[in-house]
C-alpha cells in the first residue's frame, strides 16, 4: 500500500501530491499549422515532445511524410498518431502501385478520417492533412478529434492553437503567396509555443509543391520574438 | 475450330494441345450472337450506341435495358447474354461503392477496369465455372478527360477511342475506324453513332431493334445519364434519312 501511495503520488485523501510522471502518456501537445497557396501547401510544427509535464524530446518532427507529395502534421497521442500515419502510409504505398499514380490528397485524408472515425473511442488524435497532387493543387485538410474530415485554406491544431486563432483570423488574407504564408506559419507557431506550456523548441517547416517537399528549421534562438505582457 | 469434338473443350481450366482455352473462346462466340454495341469516344464525351434486338412484339419498350450506371461518373454498356451481364454490373457497382467509402472519392475508370478484368479472368481459370458470356464497355468523365475501356469475356482488357461488340462488329469498326474521333462533339458522337448501328443492323435476319444510347462528359457535367430523348429521336431521323438517300443513290447507279 505504501509503496503503491509512493509510486503513484497519491495522498490518503485520494488527490495527487505531485505530477504523476510515470504515467502520464506520451503525447504531442503541439502547435501545428498548415496553410494552402497557389500552387501547394506549407505546414509547420513545434517540436515538444511531453510525457506529463516532463519535455521528452524537444527536438520532435511532427511533420510525418505519408507519400512523397503528402505529410501529416501530428497532434495527441504520440503513440496513436504515429500507428495511424503508418497505417496511412501503407495504404497509400499500396493504393500508388495500383494506381499507377500519386494518390490524391483527398484521398489520402479520407483514410485518415476512416480510421480515426472507426477508432474514435480509443485514440486520441487531431491531425492535419497536406499535400499536393495534379488535380487540385495544394489542399489542407483537418481530421479533428471525433473523425470529422474537412477542407480548409488554412487550419490550426494542437494545444497551442487555441491561442492563435484571433492571430490567424487577423493575418491570414486569401491568395497569399509561398513566403507570405511561411511568413505566417512561423509567426502564429512562434506566438502559440511562447503562451502554450506543452509547445516550445524549434519551428519545423515543409513547402510541398509538384518538385516535392522543401523542408527548414527555424531554430530555438531565431524564432520570432513578439510583445509578451 | 479443327479442335472442336476433340474434348478440350469441356472445360475452362485445360489447355488444347494447341494453346488455346476452347471455353472462353465459345464465350466470346455468345457475345458475337448478341445485338451490336458500339462506344466512341470524342473530345470531351463518350457515347453508347446498343442494338437492342426485340425477338417478341409484346415485349414493353424500354425494357431488358443494356446500359447502365456504375457510379454518378462512369456508364457501362453490355452485349452477350444479359443475366450474365447483370452480375457484371453488379460486382462493378460494388467496387465503385467500396472505393468511394474508402477514399472518398469516385473510383478511378482504370482502376475500376483493372478489378473488373481480373474478377472477369478468374472465370476462365477453373473447371466448375464458365467464362462470363458476355463483353463489358466502360465510360467515364474524370478530371476533364473522357475515357473507355472494353472487357473481353477472357479478362483481356484494352483502352479505346472507339470499339464495338456484337453481331455487326466488324462492320462498325470499319465505320467508326473512317471518323476523326477525337474532333468530334457530343451531339456529332451521337448522330454517328445512331447512323451506325443503323448501317450496320442487318433487317433480314433481325427485323425489329431498339436503339438504346448513353452518353457521360461535359455535356452531362461529368455523369452518365441515357441521352435526352430529344436528341436520339433527331439522330435516328438523320440516320434514317441519311440511310434513305444512299440507297437512293445506289439504285441511280444501277
Amino acid at each position: 500500500m505504501a509503496v503503491e501511495q509512493r509510486i503513484s503520488g497519491v495522498n490518503p485523501m485520494g488527490g495527487l501530491l505531485y505530477p504523476d510522471w510515470q504515467h502520464a502518456e506520451h503525447s504531442t501537445g503541439t502547435s501545428i499549422m498548415a496553410c494552402e497557396f497557389n500552387g501547394g501547401v506549407v505546414i509547420g510544427a513545434d517540436s515538444r515532445s511531453t510525457t506529463g509535464a516532463y519535455v521528452a524530446n524537444r527536438v520532435a518532427d511532427k511533420l510525418t511524410k505519408v507519400t512523397d507529395y503528402i505529410y501529416c502534421c501530428r497532434s495527441g497521442s504520440s503513440a496513436d498518431t504515429q500507428a495511424i500515419s503508418d497505417i496511412v502510409n501503407y495504404h497509400l504505398a499500396f493504393h500508388r502501385m495500383e494506381l499507377g499514380t500519386e494518390p490524391r490528397v483527398e484521398t489520402a485524408a479520407n483514410v485518415f478520417r476512416e480510421l480515426c472515425y472507426n477508432y474514435r473511442d480509443s485514440l486520441m488524435a487531431g491531425i492535419l492533412v497536406a499535400g499536393w497532387d495534379q488535380y487540385k493543387g495544394g489542399q489542407v485538410y483537418s481530421v479533428p478529434l471525433g473523425g470529422m474530415c474537412v477542407r480548409q485554406p488554412i487550419s490550426i491544431g494542437g494545444s497551442g492553437s487555441s491561442y492563435i486563432y484571433g492571430y490567424v483570423d487577423a493575418n491570414y488574407k486569401p491568395g497569399m503567396d509561398k513566403e507570405q504564408c511561411v511568413e505566417l506559419v512561423k509567426n502564429s507557431l512562434a506566438l502559440a509555443m511562447s503562451r502554450d506550456g506543452s509547445s516550445g523548441g524549434v519551428i519545423r517547416i515543409g513547402v510541398i509543391t509538384e518538385n516535392g517537399i522543401e523542408r527548414s528549421v527555424v531554430m530555438g534562438d531565431k524564432l520570432p520574438k513578439f510583445y509578451e505582457g | 475450330m479443327s479442335s472442336i469434338g476433340t474434348g478440350y473443350d469441356l472445360s475452362a481450366s485445360q489447355f488444347s494441345p494447341d494453346g488455346r482455352v476452347f471455353q472462353v473462346e465459345y464465350a466470346q462466340k455468345a457475345v458475337e450472337n448478341s445485338g451490336t454495341v458500339l462506344g466512341l469516344k470524342g473530345k470531351d464525351c463518350v457515347v453508347f450506341a446498343v442494338e437492342k434486338l426485340v425477338t417478341s412484339k409484346l415485349y414493353e419498350p424500354f425494357s431488358n435495358k443494356r446500359t447502365f450506371n456504375v457510379d454518378q461518373h462512369i456508364g457501362l454498356a453490355v452485349s452477350g447474354l444479359i443475366s450474365d451481364a447483370r452480375q457484371i454490373v453488379e460486382t462493378a457497382r460494388l467496387e465503385a461503392s467500396n472505393y468511394r467509402g474508402q477514399y472518398g472519392v469516385g473510383i478511378p475508370l482504370k482502376y475500376l477496369n483493372d478489378r473488373l478484368s481480373m474478377f472477369m479472368h478468374a472465370y476462365t481459370l477453373y473447371s466448375a465455372v464458365r467464362p462470363y458470356g458476355c463483353s463489358a464497355i466502360l465510360s467515364s468523365y474524370e478530371d476533364n478527360k473522357p475515357e473507355m475501356y472494353m472487357i473481353d469475356p477472357s479478362g483481356v482488357s484494352h483502352g479505346y477511342t472507339g470499339c464495338a461488340i456484337g453481331k455487326a462488329k466488324q462492320a462498325a469498326k470499319t465505320e467508326i475506324e473512317k471518323l476523326k474521333l477525337s474532333t468530334l462533339d457530343h451531339i456529332s458522337l451521337v448522330k454517328e453513332a445512331a447512323r451506325i448501328i443503323y448501317l450496320v443492323h442487318d433487317e433480314l435476319k433481325d427485323k425489329q431493334f431498339e436503339l438504346e444510347m448513353s452518353w457521360v462528359g461535359e455535356c452531362t457535367q461529368g455523369k452518365h445519364e441515357k441521352v435526352p430523348l430529344n436528341i436520339k429521336t433527331e439522330a435516328e431521323n438523320a440516320a434514317r434519312q441519311i440511310l434513305a438517300d444512299d440507297s437512293d443513290s445506289d439504285v441511280d447507279e444501277i
